[in-house]
């Protein structure tokens, strides 16, 4: 019974992870209805040049804001040269057009950081907590534990920034109505560059994370990918949602790699939260938290 | 083109449905083939036919099974590089397993098994549409590698977990040059190319276009969307299914699984975005341009940069610059070469005019 808690807590902590990374793409979404398939590229690039500064003689604080200042400023080039030429275009194309965002952004952090594996040392160690395991027996890791404070704290500010801050109420209009939240003069380019902005932040954030369990390298452009069945099980527009739907899907792809995966030669973690995010689909077609989808002709 | 339509009318409904109705588009067509079948055969290098001609047509023909989704019944998908892969390990098992089966019906049969794998999952595209389904497609991509992966049935049991084409024999001729391989390929691309513009000019297209535009509405007019949608999706594998199959026994020659990765599927994606959303002629543009690009974009680092360049910096400034295509085609060509092509020919039929 021990086991089947760690396994369980375990996938919980993990999925929060992957809630991280969706969290950027929910951020992005509410305010511009772009579906950022570039958030996984952003998330590569954001801890690649922290580790970057970090080895050119910058101390952690000191890195910190210079990396959160190169993300406010991819933001601000995406808006200016791919979101702004694209307004009004429908949602496959602006999908179309991250994806090829995607493939500068990797493009670029390979160009300026090289593509060997990096180590990441954020003064948390991923190994079991002692007294946890003393206690009852329970073996999480420390980071895992972290993550998900992490993740609450990030959750509580933004669900407070959306619904409290002058700047929470604009990027709600915009995501409402475009041009009705332009003519009553709330400034949409300011206003999405913001947004930009904040998801790269939470993209550093989740990158940190991962990049402290599993090193610093291309693969955690892979994770993006990881995200998205949890988007669609949350719902694109609920911040609330990806947070449930990742404790869902890390829990679900744990158990099933645990107690399924022996009788089928393992491996169905790369593809559990995909056919779990169709199920899903099939029943609730808006996600558990999205909002009702309404279509009229 | 310097030519006009003056001075042809059609007499009779026969010559006004005729998929090329100018005397001039016909030759043309005449011109092209005999060129495929004849002169490139005859004059053009193993390299060109074994690199650049036949993976050329069969991403053409994965493209145009793309588009017939994407383009044509309008719904996204990010997985064809798995009905590819479904297709290719269909044909590899019924060679090897099926004694004296005929290469074009074991072709034609991988497609079917394609088709029956694309049915499966477009099924929930009857319940979601638009992003959510093109995360959907996702799973088929993943599951599909990974079940070929995991079950070593598929691959006969090698070890190495590769799997090596069997020879092509058609009516007893064993098909291995280049040229011979060219011409298989060139066949069976053909007939399928002429079988979707027919499609897609019929009421199986004006179908998928209806529902592309505007589901809800294609429904309250009495279309099956049940039927148009699933129907998008068969054929659509069907056309991934047996590019995959060619793809595997007439260029790559040995495979595994992960030969049809998610990136491979991007490519595809791209190819039908450059090339053009909707049209035939798109894919065969789209699939020329990202097969041809990076090989002009090493050319080019090598004149640049010199004889030694980095292999990654190379491989990541290709990235770069396939990115930034991407969306400039998106802003300022939507429509993507095939629209530039159909510019240029009216522009010539006015020359030296302007209007």
């Amino acid at each position: 019974m021990t086991f089947f808690f760690e396994v369980l807590i375990g996938g919980l902590l993990s999925g929060i992870m992957y809630s991280l990374v969706a969290l950027g793409f929910v951020l992005i979404y509410k305010a511009s209805s772009v579906f950022n398939f570039a958030q996984g590229a952003m998330v590569f690039f954001a801890v690649l040049s922290f580790v970057g500064f970090m080895e050119m003689g910058l101390s952690f604080w000191a890195a910190l804001p210079v990396t959160i200042g190169l993300m406010v400023g991819v933001g601000v080039v995406t808006e200016r040269f791919v979101l702004r030429p694209l307004v009004g275009q429908n949602e496959d194309t602006l999908l179309m057009a991250t994806i090829g965002l995607a493939f500068i952004i990797e493009g670029v952090a390979q160009l300026a950081w090289g593509v060997e594996v990096r180590r990441l040392d954020i003064g948390i160690r991923d190994e079991p907590m002692g007294w946890l395991a003393d206690r009852a027996d329970i073996l999480v890791s420390q980071l895992d534990i972290v993550a998900g404070l992490v993740a609450a704290v990030l959750v509580a500010l933004l669900a407070l920034g959306f619904s409290k801050t002058k700047v929470g109420r604009g990027l709600r209009a915009v995501a409402d109505d475009n041009a009705a939240a332009l003519s009553i003069g709330i400034p949409l380019k300011q206003i999405l560059v913001l947004v930009w902005g904040a998801a790269g932040v939470v993209a550093l954030v989740a990158g940190m994370l991962w990049g402290a369990r599993s090193g610093v390298q291309f693969a955690l452009v892979g994770v993006a990918l990881k995200a998205m069945p949890v988007l669609i099980i949350g719902g694109f527009t609920s911040v609330p949602g990806v947070i449930v739907a990742g404790l869902i899907v890390g829990a679900a792809e744990k158990m099933a790699e645990v107690y399924l995966g022996p009788y089928v030669g393992g491996g169905i973690e790369g593809w559990l939260p995909y056919v779990l995010a169709v199920l899903f689909l099939l029943v609730r077609p808006e996600g558990l938290f999205g909002e009702k989808i309404i279509r009229r002709v | 083109m310097f030519y006009r339509e003056a001075g042809q009318y059609s007499t009779s409904y026969g010559q006004d449905r005729q998929l090329l109705t100018l005397r001039q588009d016909r030759l043309g067509m005449i011109v092209l083939l005999a060129v495929g079948f004849v002169g490139l055969p005859l004059f053009a290098s193993d390299y060109w036919l074994s690199a650049i001609l036949i993976p050329w047509l069969v991403l053409a023909l994965v493209a145009l099974g793309q588009n017939i989704l994407m383009g044509y019944a309008g719904q996204l998908s990010l997985g064809s590089a798995g009905f590819m892969a479904a297709g290719a390990f269909a044909c590899y098992n019924l060679m090897l397993r099926v004694p004296g089966i005929p290469f074009p019906v074991a072709v034609l049969l991988s497609g079917l098994i394609a088709a029956v794998v694309g049915i499966v999952f477009g099924l929930p595209s009857l319940r979601i549409r638009g992003l959510y389904l093109a995360v959907a497609t996702l799973a088929s991509q993943f599951f599909i590698v990974w079940a070929l992966d995991k079950f070593g049935w598929f691959k006969n049991y090698d070890t190495s977990g590769i799997i090596n084409a069997q020879t092509i024999v058609i009516f007893g001729q064993t098909m291995s040059t280049p040229s011979q391989k060219y011409l298989v390929v060139l066949v069976i691309v053909g007939v399928l190319t002429l079988l979707a513009a027919n499609m897609a000019r019929g009421s199986t297209g004006r179908s998928w276009r209806a529902v592309r535009d505007m589901d809800v509405a294609a429904e309250a007019m009495g279309m099956s969307l049940l039927r148009t949608k699933l129907q998008a999706f068969a054929i659509s594998s069907f056309y991934c299914g047996v590019g995959g199959a060619l793809f595997l026994f007439a260029y790559l020659q040995t495979a595994e699984p992960a030969a049809f990765s998610i990136e491979l599927s991007f490519r595809i994606l791209f190819m039908v975005i450059i090339g053009g959303l909707g049209t035939i002629l798109g894919a065969f543009l789209g699939s020329g341009f990202i097969l041809l690009l990076p090989i002009f974009l090493n050319m080019g680092f090598h004149a640049i940069l010199g004889k030694n360049v980095d292999a990654t910096i190379a491989s990541a400034l290709e990235q770069v610059i396939f990115g930034v295509l991407i969306i400039i085609f998106l802003i300022f060509e939507p429509l993507g070469l095939a629209r530039l092509w159909q510019v240029t020919k009216e522009r010539l039929r006015l020359w030296p005019f302007k209007y």
